[in-house]
Formats: C-alpha cells, structure tokens, sequence
C-alpha cells in the first residue's frame, strides 16, 4: 500500500485539478502513469514520473531524431546512453567527453546556473571513472549593448572560472558569440574531456540484488526541484521566480568528491556509479536499476537533509549538487567509508538493489512510492512533432553592392564582439592546471598534452547559429565539418564529437523543423568524416517570450595528436615563409559576419558545403602537417578570409605581403565571403614546391597568396592596394574590443 | 651523494600538487603529503603548492593555516629547511606567520592566468642561485588574490628580502612583488608557478632551475 503525506495533495486532488500539468506533463501521459500503475498516482510518484519523463531526461522530442546519428566506429568503445562517452587512443587508455548545456538556470543566475553547469559535466566524466583533464564551452548572448546582456556574459564567464579554477581542471577552449537573437536565453554549454584506462571504466548501473547504495556529497536541499522540468520549458518575465530552481554550487566540494570517487574506482570498490544531475536522485537511482534490469528501494528518511521536515517528494526531485549514487557489495562497506573518510566526506546507506524491477521509496518505514522502472525509463511517451518548413527560408542567395573600403571593414569585423580577442574571458580560467597544455585559447584548437607520453588531444566547439538558421541541414554540415577542421589545423585526427542541440520548441511545427534538418544535415557530416557521436545533450524550449534563439547546434570535437611534433598553431612562424589557401572561394554572404556587421541583417542562403571537398581538404592537409611541411595552419570561418590573414598576423606577430590571384570575384568578395572547406597554410620557402604538388595531385585547390614578413598586412590585387595595415593596429582592435565593451 | 627529496603538502582543494611533483620529480625525489601528517622531518624540501585549499573560503589560505602539518611546516623552517610556497601556498605562509604581508584582491577583481615575466632581484638565495640577478624569467600567474600588500614601514624592511618582481604588474601588487624570502632566507612565497615553466612544450623552461636549486640545497 503506497502512502501519502499528509501535508501533500491526494490522488484525488492531482486527478480532478490537473496538478500534473504543472509539473509539465500532459492529460495523455497522466493517463499512461495510472494504467501503468493501475491506481491514480500519490504527489511523489507524480513528481518523480514528471521529472524523468521531462524533455531533459526523456528526450521524447528528440529520440527519433538522435537515432540519425551515426555512433558507433572502430575506436568507439561507449556511445551515447551513459553519463559519457569513451573513444579508445591506444596504449590502454582512452578518452572520455561530453557537452551538457545549462541554457534556462544561465539566464535568471548566471553565475551559479554556469557554474553548476561546470559542475554537472565534471561529474558525468569522473563517474566513468576517467580523470577531467580540459573544460571547454560554448556561450552565447545577445546584444551586448544590452546592459543585463553585459551582466550576464561577465557572470556567466565568472561562474564558468570560479568552478572549474577550484576543480583544478584547466578551461582550454571555447567559442563566445554575440547575437539579438540570443538576448532573454543565452546558451550555456559546458564540456569536459576526461582520460581513463579501459581496465578502470564505470558504468552507471546498479548490479547484484541485495546490494548496499550509498549516497555520498552534501545534504540535499530545497534546491533545483523540477529543475528538470524548469529547463523544459520556455522562458518569460516570469522565469525569475524560478530562481529557487537554480541550484547553488560548491567546487571545494565536488573536488573532495571527485577526488574520492576516482580512489574509490581505481580501488575497484564500486560495481556502478552516477552522478546525481538533473532530477536528481530520481534519475540515478531509476537509470541504475534500468540499466542493470534490477529493482532498487530507497530509504529516504536516511538522506542527508539540509533542512528538517523535508518531504519525499522534495529528497526525490531536488537538484543539490556534488551528490553521487553508488552501489557496492557489503563486505566492501568499511573501505569505502575508509576512502571517503579520508577526504573527510560521509557516505550514507540509502537503500538496496532489488530484482523487482519496481523503484521503491520508503520513509520511516513506509512505503510512499512505488513505480515501474521500465516505466519511468523507457516507456515515456515519444513524439513525433509535425515540421514545417518556416516561411522565411529561401533558396535566393544574396548580393550586395560593392563595398571598398576594406581596411574599414575588416577593423570592423575584427572590432565584432564575437570575432573579436576572447582574452578577456579566457585569461580568467586557469587554462594552465594540470600542466599539460600545449596550445592554449586563441588557437584554431586547444592541444592537450597525454600524460607521460608525446601524444596529445586537440579539442575544440563550434557551431554557427546564423547558418543553421539560413539553412539547418547545411548549418548542420557545417557545424560538424568546421570543429573537425579545427582539429585538423592543430594537427589532430578527429575521432569523434559531442553534440548540444540547443533549439526552440518542438512544439513549434517551423521550430521542430529546424531541429530535424539540423540533426540530418550533422549526421551526414559525421558519416563521411568519419566522426561519430557518442553522446551529447538536447536543450529544446529555448525561448523568450515567445522568441526563439538562432537554432544553435553545438559540436564538441576530439582529436588525437599522434606526435606533439604535429602540433599546429594558426600564426605565422618566419619572414619569407610562404602563404597559401586551399580550397575556392565563391559568393556567399549569407549568414556571413560581414552582413551581421556591415547590414545588420540575416538572409539569403548560407555557404554550402560539400562534403566530399571538406573530407580531402582535411585528409591532405592533416597528411602534409604530418609530413611536416606546415609551418601554420588556420580555418577560414566567420569574417572570411580578410578576418583569417589578420589573425594569423596577429598571432604570429608578423606580417605578411600578399596578392589576390587573377578571378572572377570582386575584392569585396574575396576578402568577406564565409565560403567553407578553406585553410590558411604558411610553409618554409623549401616544403613550398612539395606541399603545391601534392595538394594538386590530391585535388585540393591551392593557391599562393605571398609571402611572411615585415610588421604590415598587405594585401593587394593587381596594381590595386586593398589593404595596408600594421599588424600593431590590426591587434589594438582585435584585443581592445572585449575590454571596451564591459567598461561601459 | 644521495637523491633529495621534498615533500609537497596536499590539502583538501590543493590542486598543484601533482604538477608539483612532476615538476619537482626532474631534479629529486618528491612525494605528495596529505595536509594530516604530523612531521616532516624526513624530508630535505618542501612545497606548499596552489590550489583552492578549503575552497578559498573565508580567505585564501585562512583556514589551511589550521591543518595538522603547519606545525610540522614551522618546525621546518625553524630548522632552516628550504620552504617554497606557491600561490596558493604563499597565501597559507602569510596566513601561518611566516612571511610578512598579506594579499588582496586583484585591483581588476578578477582572477587571471596569464605568462608574466619576472626580475629576478636576489640570487643569493638557496631557491634562486641558479638565474642571474635582474635576469628576466617567464614564469605564469594564476590567481584571484594575488595583490601582495604590506605597509610602508614594513616594506623598507623587507627591501632585501624581495627576490621576484613582475615587469609588467598583473594584480596591482606594492612595489611589483611577486616573490619574497624571510629574514633567514629558508621559506620563499611567491605567486607565480614556477612547475608551469618546466618544459618546452608548456612555453617556458625558466622554472627548471628553481627546481635544480632547490635540490642542490
């Protein structure tokens, strides 16, 4: 007989006045939970049932969708399903990652909802038993001439560094971008790679009936209830109410733990192991019994409570951070506590692994809850929304008259907040700890170094709402074509990526479509690259007052460096070296940074992206870095090819003497367009004749552009100059941007 | 002649510890000492490393100062043991008394990690015999307090004991400290991380010799 609590509504009462509806669920899926519990729900089993069958744990919109993706691969050894998942890089060891976003808790307290964020996805890679070694991020704001807008990158940014400095796990890499669309509901998506030994990996699964689970971190608090189904929903005025939502974080706290864990793992004294994320201890314990086909019971009363008086319903669905869930046998009871002890953290026996494939909550002894674990997991009802292509997308691409003034346009450019120097952000995360960190921010890729070895990881994000909303299936191309092009400009072979798909609602026939054709569009880029996606994270519902975001998939690239010597940057190395691009350039300013800055605008057509171009562009120049014919490397991305030719000068303190070959473009055109599958490549006057032929023989378009020297960027065409600048100048715009910008 | 050997304190939220080790592992034996041990008298160095010790909470270092081996840490530097503390570790020498001064603060407020180049202003210490005095190094900070103040009075009689300043000051510290002695010369506090610049790979090879001196001691 399951109980209810007396201060909580009856059945009856959630029944005849929808209560469920307001923990998001709808008539249709109540209607499921009181067949499959042939009784009408108590207040905790509706709680629990909302949460897991949220958006965020169910992922009934996009299930479907997901199947898409192409996830497995002769080096993938876990894919999606698990907290992360594991890519092998040989000798035994592998390398373990995953994106998660924390888009809604971001927007009403950004400092804790980013930095709590952090703290998630450090704890989904050491609950695999792998060592976090690099963080990395992808940000998204509006306008930042929006003060709130202004407030919430500077603490969102702060909250990012507070936690992971405290972890000591350096932040590597990331992309900041600046858009109106992003404005009520910025995008907070957190990544961590993490390595670990094949013999050492864990799963979240809760094995052998009769074992002891153990809860281990601080008491749970009132914090973060339905915060799963919080970031279900869309944003409004009224979000700020939900602060209590948030939940608040402690890095002292989740290092202790992480620190313990990870003893306690390589001591082999686990047999499964989660973290308590969203929903909290209702999705670890349900998917840890899901998972091993088993039932679990739960004590609740023995929960470390923060406050007194706490209800089931609120030890079930709180969202308190820096808890973990594990089961072990009972002769390994006292070394564990030993372990724990050690770090001077408690872990508490709540409960038992069951064969009733039933989730069982007790309190004092009483039975107040009593649910199917299938059913939680696996039964929620999926949707396949309509889709409906939205009326604003055309398959005109876009001309614009002929600008001249280049210098103007590129300082321009270069001034845009998203283009601009991310100095100011990254110089406050420790991107240093750990001591393995080869390349730092502001390259193409960040390069991690693999302990004791010569090899390393290049990682990176990306994604380019601005395409993905012009057109989501090449958007989608191009978000995984140009991570994996990163990787390979720093010298790494990409081997698989994390995706964050964060888009409106799916309930929205012309949003829905976005999201589908996005998805499309990436599988099909991971197919042909050669990248598989082994686990990521959908964030739906991302609105304002009705507005969606710029559709915005984000994909987190990992590559392994075979050689440190391979390790590519993107500036320019030694006067005389000589300057290349690979790859045409066409028209295509849709989307482009030069509209976004020069017309304010969004329209036409994005670049288009053929696969098969970007997969030789990438195999060859990841052959002749490995040759070691490259001096530089460098994507062409948003700003073009002028944005590109700066940065390099920048970087390498350098500049370079460069001509625009004979074409049929104008030199607006040349300069600004965003046409994708293009590299910057600087080589020595000697590896000059060998790197030309072989691109030619590989059929990769190459054409010299100059040469490397002198303290000015010079570009001309013809007998015509288009741009003469000192790199000094180009730099003040470059790096002043940012810090400008917040001093106002 | 027998290998050295140093000791580096870990405490709970330390977490330079093991790059202090590798670091310090290229010159002598070091082994991570948890922040209980009630002696170190068996070993010729030690480290306080950086890190978070106690989440920073209250105040940096303010409460690692507390820790059953601070004891042993005095006693130490009694002995005349050479005692490196880096960042984080500087901050728990102030806290303990061992060195004069106290941090702020940023003057920007913000944390901030970044390579910065040192002068070398004493090379008649045991840490630093090995550079060349108003040598300039290239060492990185990280840190959110790292603005090292003391009053005037205090300064004048600290001139001899500075023996790192920033050339280009980060963290508004007085006089561009970044590193200071005591009296004796056996404990050195300093911000920078000096097992940060131990490899070509990292940037900087100018901590090596730091660690050469230290084994050498």
């Amino acid at each position: 007989m399951v109980e209810r609590i007396a201060t909580e509504p009856t059945p009856e009462d959630i029944d005849t006045h929808k209560l469920y509806a307001r923990m998001g669920m709808t008539d249709a899926e109540y209607a499921l939970v009181v067949q499959q519990l042939g009784r009408k729900p108590t207040y905790t089993e509706i709680g629990v049932y909302s949460v897991m069958w949220s958006e965020h744990c169910s992922y009934k919109h996009s299930k479907t969708l997901l199947r898409l993706f192409p996830t497995t691969g002769s080096r993938v050894l876990m894919g999606p399903g698990e907290g992360a998942g594991i890519v092998d890089i040989g000798g035994g060891r592998a390398v373990v990652f995953k994106i998660e976003s924390h888009n809604h808790p971001s927007a009403i307290e950004p400092f804790q909802g980013a930095a709590t964020g952090v703290g998630g996805i450090i704890r989904d890679i050491f609950s695999m038993g792998a060592r976090p070694i690099a963080l990395l991020n992808a940000l998204r704001f509006g306008n930042p001439n929006d003060a709130r807008v202004r407030y919430t990158f500077e603490h969102v940014v702060a909250g990012i560094a507070g936690y992971g400095n405290a972890c000591g796990i350096p932040t590597v890499g990331g992309e900041v971008a600046f858009d109106e669309a992003y404005t009520g509901n910025p995008l907070v998506n957190a990544m961590c790679v993490g390595l670990i030994e094949h013999k050492h990996i864990q799963r979240g699964i809760a094995r052998g009936v009769g074992n002891p689970v153990y809860y281990v971190g601080p008491p749970t608090g009132r914090d973060g209830i339905q915060g799963a189904t919080f970031a279900s929903e869309q944003l409004s005025e009224q979000s700020a109410s939900m602060r209590p939502a948030v939940q608040v974080g402690d890095p002292f706290m989740e290092k202790l733990v992480m620190e313990a864990c990870l003893d306690v793992i390589a001591r082999g004294l686990v047999l499964g192991i989660q973290d308590m994320g969203a929903a909290g201890l209702t999705c670890s314990s349900a998917e840890m019994a899901s998972k091993a086909g088993n039932g679990m019971e739960l004590w609740l009363d023995r929960v470390p409570m923060r406050e007194p008086h706490m209800t089931p319903y609120e030890l079930m669905l709180s969202e308190s951070q820096e808890r973990m869930l594990f089961v072990t046998t009972p002769d390994r009871d006292e070394a564990v506590r030993d372990v724990f002890a050690h770090y001077g953290l408690d872990c508490v026996h709540v409960g038992v692994v069951t064969d009733t494939g039933y989730l069982t909550l007790k309190m004092d002894g009483h039975i107040v809850g009593h649910m199917p674990v299938r059913g939680l997991v696996d039964d929620c009802p999926i949707v396949e929304p309509p889709a409906e292509v939205p009326a604003y997308i055309t398959r005109e691409p876009t001309v614009y008259p002929p600008v001249t003034d280049y210098a103007c346009v590129l300082h321009a450019l270069l001034a845009h907040p998203t283009i601009a120097s991310k100095e100011w952000v990254y110089a406050q995360y420790d991107y240093m700890v750990r001591t393995s960190t080869i390349v730092p921010p502001g390259s193409d890729a960040a390069v991690v170094r693999i302990p004791d070895t010569h090899t390393a990881l290049a990682m990176c994000t990306d994604g380019n709402g601005r395409y993905v909303y012009l057109d989501p299936c090449i958007g989608g191309r191009i978000a995984v074509a140009e991570a994996a092009r990163n990787v390979v400009c720093s010298g790494g072979q990409p081997l698989a990526l994390t995706d964050n798909l964060n888009f409106g609602s799916p309930q929205k026939p012309d949003r829905y479509w976005q999201l589908q054709q996005a998805v499309i569009g990436m599988a099909q880029a991971c197919t042909v690259l050669n990248t598989p996606v082994i686990g990521g994270n959908v964030s739906l519902y991302n609105e304002h007052e009705g507005k969606a975001i710029l559709p915005t998939p984000v994909v987190g690239m990992v590559g392994l460096v075979h050689d440190l010597e391979h390790v590519t940057t993107i500036g320019w190395k030694n006067e005389q070296d000589v300057v290349f691009l690979l790859g045409d350039t066409y028209v295509e300013w849709g989307g482009s940074a030069f509209q976004a800055v020069v017309y304010e605008t969004l329209e036409g057509t994005p670049p288009m992206l053929d696969l098969e171009v970007e997969k030789r562009l990438q195999d060859h120049v990841l052959a002749c870095i490995q040759a070691g014919w490259i001096a530089s490397a460098h994507d062409v991305s948003e700003g073009g090819l002028a944005v590109a030719l700066a940065e390099c000068a920048i970087a390498g303190n350098i500049g370079a003497k460069l001509t625009m070959p004979a074409c049929a473009l104008r030199p607006d055109e040349w300069l600004f367009s965003e046409t994708q599958s293009r590299i910057v490549v600087s080589t020595t006057p000697v590896h000059a004749q060998v790197l030309m032929r072989h691109m030619q023989e590989a059929g990769v378009p190459i054409v010299c552009l100059g040469t490397v020297g002198g303290n000015d960027l010079v570009v001309g065409a013809g007998e015509e100059c288009l741009i003469a600048e000192p790199v000094d100048a180009l730099r003040t715009t470059w790096k002043g941007a940012i810090p400008c910008m917040m001093q106002r | 002649m027998t290998r050295k050997r140093a000791a580096v304190v870990s405490f709970p939220g330390s977490n330079c510890d093991e790059d202090c080790v590798r670091a310090l592992r290229t010159a002598m034996d070091a082994d991570r000492v948890w922040h209980t041990a009630r002696s170190l008298d068996a070993y010729d160095a030690i480290v306080l490393p950086g890190g978070f010790s106690y989440g920073d909470y209250l105040r940096a270092g303010a409460i690692a100062r507390f820790s059953p081996v601070i004891e042993a840490v005095h006693a130490a530097a009694e002995r005349g043991v050479p005692i490196i503390g880096i960042c984080n570790g500087f901050q728990i020498l102030l806290e303990c008394g061992l060195l004069p001064g106290t941090m702020r603060k940023n003057v920007s407020r913000k944390f901030v990690c970044a390579p910065t180049t040192l002068v070398v202003a004493r090379t008649d210490t045991v840490f630093t015999k090995a550079y060349d005095r108003l040598e300039r190094i290239r060492i990185p900070i990280a840190h959110g307090e790292g603005n090292y103040y003391c009053d005037e009075e205090t300064l004048r009689r600290i001139q001899h004991q500075i023996v790192f300043r920033y050339e280009d000051n980060p963290n508004g510290s007085v006089d561009n400290i970044a590193g200071i002695v005591n009296a004796a010369g056996n404990v050195l506090g300093m911000m920078p991380h000096p097992e940060r610049a131990v490899d070509r790979w990292l940037g900087s090879t100018d901590g090596v010799r730091l660690m050469v001196a230290l084994a050498a001691v």
